[in-house]
């Protein structure tokens, strides 16, 4: 590990040795849970090189991008349009939530029974240990369950650059309208802090550039419809996840060259598993690095992972904002357009999401579907229950797991899976 | 020598061993405590009979398939194999060990349609009455035949195996009838079950298998609580091992 990159981090204020220790344990799982995985595409070395960077060179990159005086936004939710981030001459980032990090000190300030994402981000401030949240200009957070509502009055007072952003609960036209109003404020609040006002070119540009990030992520969602899935789901999920941290244009790149390689295995038959492995779907919360405890033990347990309905997956990126917009005004129509389609469970109703789930289901040919709830995580959890009794009625066979970030309930969680899978085979 | 197959299930708390011969009849059945050492009880269990292949199953599978080198299957088909050894027509297992609690579903064919497992906590499994036995001071195969010498069932509200232990121990400090207690704790026990049977599986006869179903007050409270009959056999407890011995055979 390069000395630059301590001294970095340093001057970010991390906590040397609290974040040593979190990049050890981190090191340690990518080995045991990724590398030790076999027939992985050739590809995946790119993201193998990420995440061993994770906290070294792109945070670097960051801390350049800002020396020539771009800005760094840190977001925890999809809601949060990249378009305009990136237009106004501004860099998105996810924030760190995937790992329980300092629980007895998140604990001083938020109750026991919240969410582990919620709780993960507090650590992770807390902790002094996310070079993002450290380097973030500006941190969004948004008014979408109750739980991170109120955890984001809290996360005000530890942080002095907090921005939260209201969001609609219901489909409706006034619903779409507070969405509009909030993005326009979001606008002026980042043309603020750029100083730079967003322009049709800079908004189409901006436009184009994520719209070509998740045309990658559909490419590579397409082709783990083939049987054998070409890919592993661990595998398919880093680059979800890396979707939220990487350069745009490199991370577009990356996912096509993936792709170009997997085109070729699905010609040849080639699988990250054998053909006729049981297919899952993964459906629910979000997996946020390195929050990889549920498709490890999918995956280790002879299933293999085909699609996820989740934020870090389809959820996040199915949608494309319209490009055929010149002006500001029609261009932030199609955004308000785009986003509010998410099919987020804080909506009520949310039929959407039934839907997909089972559009998903038979466009990935999956055998089963795993509803995955984070524990505390009410509309989730709460949205667990009905999606059982519909997908059972069509005669998909569903589990619903309910876990955190903790690995104490590792072995009862395979248990339940292995009896799952033993079931799908019949 | 005849075709024979062994199943053994690794619980928390006992590890169980069944032979069976070619017919699927079981010949040999063994039992003991898991202990600490788990896999040096196992070794000594197998030691003691012959058998062609043997099948794994229990939370300790994983463990003996990695030390033995054999096939393993979760307590969930092994406990539903077993069930339908005991009675062929089953479409409705309920199994509760030492630690967990299952309510399974069976298509006709036998085949797992759905199952459920109690969440990561021992309220609503052996573990349960485990403690509550000793805290009453009565020797667990005693406690269930006591507590249905009780006229009236005193209400024990705490699921968990933590509250639900003070709240016993303040009652008999109270001077509460330690009969009706004990009934208290196994009604705590069956409502927790009776939600999750009616969830996943809600009508027609029950079978109960693993070391709980040996407990004749929670197998009655049952029955009188969802009007459904609970099938029991004496060797309910061997039904995951039979599970796994069966399974092993129908694999050769």
């Amino acid at each position: 590990m390069s000395e630059d990159y301590r001294l970095m981090w340093k001057n970010l204020g991390l906590n040397l040795e609290a974040h040593d220790m979190l990049l050890g344990v981190l090191g340690n799982a990518y080995k045991d849970i990724y590398l030790s995985q076999k027939e992985r595409p050739e590809g995946m070395a790119y993201f193998d090189f990420v995440m061993s960077e994770v906290h070294g060179l792109r945070i670097k990159e960051l801390l350049d991008e800002k020396a020539a005086g771009r800005k760094i936004v840190g977001a925890y939710c999809v809601f949060v349009p990249e378009e305009i981030v990136l237009a106004a001459n501004a860099t998105l980032v996810g924030l760190c939530s995937g790992a329980d990090f300092a629980i007895e000190e998140v604990e001083k300030l938020l109750p026991r029974n919240t969410c582990a994402l919620i709780k993960s981000a507090f650590g992770f401030k807390l902790g002094k240990v996310c070079p993002y949240l450290e380097s973030a200009d500006m941190i969004v957070g948004e008014n979408t369950c109750d739980g991170k509502k109120k955890a984001y009055e809290t996360l005000g007072q530890l942080v002095s650059n907090l921005y939260v952003m209201d969001l609609p609960q219901v489909k409706t036209q006034n619903g779409r309208a507070l969405l509009k109003a909030e993005y326009f404020q979001f606008k002026a609040a980042v043309e603020k802090l750029t100083g730079k006002a967003i322009t049709a070119d800079s908004l189409k540009a901006a436009i184009q550039t994520v719209n070509a990030k998740r045309k990658a992520i559909h490419r590579l969602s397409a082709l783990r419809q083939a049987d054998p899935a070409p890919i592993s789901g661990l595998d398919a999920l880093l680059a979800n996840q890396v979707f939220f941290y990487d350069n745009p244009a490199r991370f577009t790149a990356s996912v096509n060259k993936i792709c170009d390689e997997l085109e070729k295995r699905v010609e040849e038959k080639k699988g990250a598993f054998p053909a006729r492995t049981p297919r899952l779907l993964i459906s629910g919360c979000p997996q946020a690095v390195p929050n990889w405890k549920l498709p490890f033990i999918i995956e280790t347990s002879g299933a293999v992972i085909v699609g996820e309905e989740s934020c870090v997956g389809e959820r996040g990126t199915r949608n494309l904002t319209a490009e055929t917009g010149n002006t500001v005004e029609t261009m932030m129509e199609a955004i308000v357009d785009r986003y509010f389609q998410v099919d987020c469970a804080i909506f009520t109703p949310n039929p959407d999401r039934l839907a997909h789930i089972e559009q998903m289901a038979a466009q990935y040919k999956a055998d089963g579907v795993i509803h995955y709830g984070l524990q505390f995580c009410q509309p989730y959890l709460m949205e667990a229950i009905p999606v059982e009794k519909a997908l059972e009625k069509k005669n998909i066979p569903c589990l619903r797991i309910e876990t955190d970030y903790s690995m104490e309930d590792a072995g009862q969680l395979k248990t339940r899976i292995e009896a799952f899978i033993e079931q799908i085979k019949g | 020598m005849a075709h024979r197959f062994a199943g053994i299930d690794i619980g928390s708390r006992t590890i169980e061993l069944v032979v069976v011969n070619q017919s699927g009849q079981a010949i040999h059945t063994l039992k003991a405590d898991t202990g600490f050492d788990p896999m040096a009880e196992a070794k000594q269990m197998i030691g003691a009979v012959v058998y062609e292949g043997i099948m794994a199953t229990g939370y300790g599978r994983n463990l003996f398939e990695i030390a033995f080198e054999a096939p393993t299957v979760t307590e969930i088909k092994a406990h539903a194999r077993g069930a339908r050894a005991f009675f062929p027509e089953a479409l409705n297992v309920l199994d509760i060990g030492g630690q967990d609690s299952k309510a399974i579903a069976l298509s006709d064919n036998g085949k797992v349609k759905k199952f459920e497992m109690n969440d990561r906590c021992a309220a609503g499994t052996g573990k349960f009455l485990e403690i509550m036995a000793r805290t009453l001071g009565y020797a667990i195969e005693q406690f269930g035949n006591e507590a249905l010498l009780a006229e009236q069932e005193t209400t024990i509200s705490s699921m968990c195996t933590v509250f639900a232990e003070s709240e016993v121990t303040s009652l008999i400090a109270k001077g509460q009838d330690r009969r009706e207690i004990a009934l208290g704790v196994h009604a705590s026990v069956m409502r927790r079950v009776a939600a999750m049977l009616q969830r996943v599986a809600p009508e027609g006869d029950i079978v109960f298998t693993g070391g709980v179903a040996n407990n004749a007050c929670l197998r009655a409270l049952l029955a009188q609580k969802l009007g459904r009959r609970i099938l029991y056999a004496p060797q309910a407890q061997f039904a995951g091992a039979l599970g796994a011995a069966l399974l092993a055979l129908e694999a050769a």
